[in-house]
């Protein structure tokens, strides 16, 4: 199958900025992917969606998004189309005036029908947990309320592709396991690619694949339990493991013998009482 | 020494369709010298309330005392509150508008009136303390800066006035890792100095690791409030009302429930390890 996403040795340079904040990035996503992106703050996480999104276009190297060149203007609206973003920061993706005009917004400009339109509103505000607030203004909601309503405007769009930029970093914990389901749903009944970029771990542990970001490059990539596995080298690049792989390593370290790739609770249990 | 708070209750949007019951009769008293953790979900009026605590939003039912000082009074100065009691706001990256990273953290201490010495000096301990370089910073324009050095700027520009009392509205939401843990080190270090700590945080982890006393907040009102260990001890209620518990006191009850004779009420992994240790040590030697 040919990849969703293709970005082949792609490097970025803000104009006035000395370094690059990508360098010879490159990657292919699979469509029905679910890959998480980490990496620490500045490391480019961002800026590499922004250039999928083609909000940015590659200083070198190019982006194919389902046979579309990011470069190619005309190819635009449906490059945004297949791949649908939630940005870094709600305030700056909520447009309208009333909450469901703004979840509204995607799916006019695709042109979709009025009916189909009031549906998916519906359905992505009630999806989020939000289709109470529907006629409120969007600035007139708590930083989490907001949050969940850029979510709920991509969700509306029905992207074959979803890039979510830290999306659950303003959610109560019963909002980001709420959050996280639903990626997960989308990804697994509907076969949506779900690209993640997360800070937190065990968002990450439930990818398919997962990325490490350093320096605008890509240092690490595999399985969750193929990256975490390397504690030492997680944490040189600013990040850390799960609460229970870090405990699983202390007990290793005390001379309990268990395996070293422990990432999810019931695993570490398993080990623990066998 | 306090920020006390008496019967508040506010309203957003009053006689408008909007109207949101925000705070409902609020009693409180944040003492100096305390480490306080404030969570609650999305929602539940976290910022509202810690906008009472500067002035921000003055009160309309209840009152509001700062060091015994009620800041409703018409002779308080809301400047000199506002020094005392730092807010680093959610998203506080939206306050920035300086052309640089200096003159942003400046701000506040140039409105104190400093001499420019005392403000560069305040500055470059601030840019420090949240981990900057401080030279290869100090010109950058904070529009060219990733969302967690944005973040980091912001809460420098409080630290730069020298408050009291420090309320930090979920300051690490965005951090990666390692700066989430300096952050919350600088923190620390900050209540070592006789700093008063508040904080606003959705990460339960951190509330447990971090503050003596934790208040939760529910639909606008103080719902429970105790020490982490009584507060993390139900977690049902917890999970009900949109929280959750450290990821450790979920692997301690998960041990517990098969079979494992495990003290659950373990908040740090340091002392899960230690506690699973013992127990496993004493079946070997049993
Ligand atoms: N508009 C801009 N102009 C100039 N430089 C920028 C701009 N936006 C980001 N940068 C720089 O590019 C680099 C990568 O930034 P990017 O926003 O992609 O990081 P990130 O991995 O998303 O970080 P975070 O976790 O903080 O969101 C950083 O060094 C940052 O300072
Ligand atoms: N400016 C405003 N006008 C009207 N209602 C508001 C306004 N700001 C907040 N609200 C409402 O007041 C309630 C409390 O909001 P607040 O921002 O205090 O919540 P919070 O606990 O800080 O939430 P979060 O964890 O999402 O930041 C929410 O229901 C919110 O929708
Ligand atoms: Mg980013
Ligand atoms: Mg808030």
């Amino acid at each position: 199958m040919d990849p969703i996403i293709k970005i082949s040795n792609v490097s970025f340079q803000y104009s006035q900025e000395e370094k690059n904040a990508l360098n010879g990035v490159s990657l292919d996503i699979q469509p029905g992917e679910f890959v998480a992106i980490l990496g620490h703050n500045g490391s480019g996480k961002s800026t590499l969606a922004k250039l999928i999104n083609s909000l940015l276009l590659p200083t070198e190297g190019e982006i194919i998004v389902k046979g579309m060149n990011t470069k190619n203007d005309d190819m635009l609206w449906n490059i945004r189309q297949t791949a649908g973003m939630v940005f870094q920061n709600p305030d700056n993706q909520l447009v309208a005036t009333i909450v469901e005009e703004d979840v509204a917004f995607g799916p006019e400009n695709q042109g979709v029908d009025p009916v189909e339109i009031r549906k998916r509103v519906d359905d992505s505000l009630k999806a989020v947990d939000m289709y109470e607030y529907r006629k409120r203004p969007p600035h007139l909601l708590s930083g989490g309320q907001k949050q969940r309503i850029a979510i709920a405007g991509v969700l509306a769009m029905n992207s074959e592709c979803i890039i979510l930029d830290e999306p659950t970093a303003m959610l109560d914990p019963s909002g980001r396991k709420e959050v996280l389901q639903t990626i997960k749903k989308l990804n697994h009944d509907e076969n949506k690619t779900v690209l993640l970029i997360t800070h937190f771990m065990d968002e990450a542990v439930q990818a398919d694949r997962v990325i490490v970001m350093d320096g605008g490059k890509i240092q690490m990539e595999g399985t969750p339990k193929e990256v975490f596995v390397n504690i030492d080298l997680i944490k040189k690049f600013g990040l850390d493991v799960p609460q229970v792989t870090e405990l699983a390593h202390n007990l290793i370290n005390e001379g309990i013998m268990m395996p070293r790739d422990i990432i999810k609770i019931e695993e570490l249990v398993d080990a623990i009482c066998q | 020494m306090s920020i006390k708070i008496e019967q508040l209750s506010f309203y957003y949007g009053q006689g408008t369709p909007f109207e949101t019951k925000a705070l409902v009769d609020i009693t409180m008293e944040i003492k100096r010298g305390d480490f306080v953790g404030i969570i609650g979900q999305t929602g539940s009026g976290k910022s509202t309330l810690i906008q009472h605590f500067n002035g921000l939003i003055l009160p309309e039912a209840g009152t509001v005392y700062i060091d015994g000082t009620n800041i409703k009074d018409k002779k308080v100065k809301l400047k000199l509150i506002r020094q005392k009691v730092g807010l680093v706001f959610q998203y506080p990256e939206y306050q920035l508008f300086e052309e640089t990273v200096f003159k942003d953290v400046a701000y506040g201490p140039i409105n104190l009136a400093l001499d420019e010495l005392e403000v560069e000096r305040r500055v470059k301990y601030a840019l420090e303390l949240v981990g900057f370089d401080y030279s290869s910073v100090k010109d950058k324009s904070p529009f060219d800066l990733s969302g967690g050095q944005k973040r980091r700027v912001a809460i420098a520009g409080v630290l730069a006035m020298k408050p009291d009392y420090l309320v930090l509205d979920e300051p690490t939401a965005g951090l990666d890792p390692s700066g989430r843990n300096k952050l919350l080190n600088t923190i620390k270090k900050l209540h070592e100095n006789n700093i008063t700590i508040i904080l606003v945080s959705h990460s339960m982890e951190d509330i447990a690791r971090l503050a003596d006393y934790i208040y939760v907040m529910y639909q606008g009102r103080i719902h429970m409030q105790g020490t982490p260990h009584e507060i993390y001890k139900d977690s049902e209620e917890l999970k009900r009302i949109g929280l959750g518990v450290p990821q450790v006191v979920d692997i301690m009850k998960a041990l517990k429930a098969r079979g494992m004779n495990v003290d659950t009420d373990k908040l740090t992994i340091e002392g899960a390890t230690e506690e699973i240790l013992r127990v496993l040590r004493s079946k070997k030697d049993a």
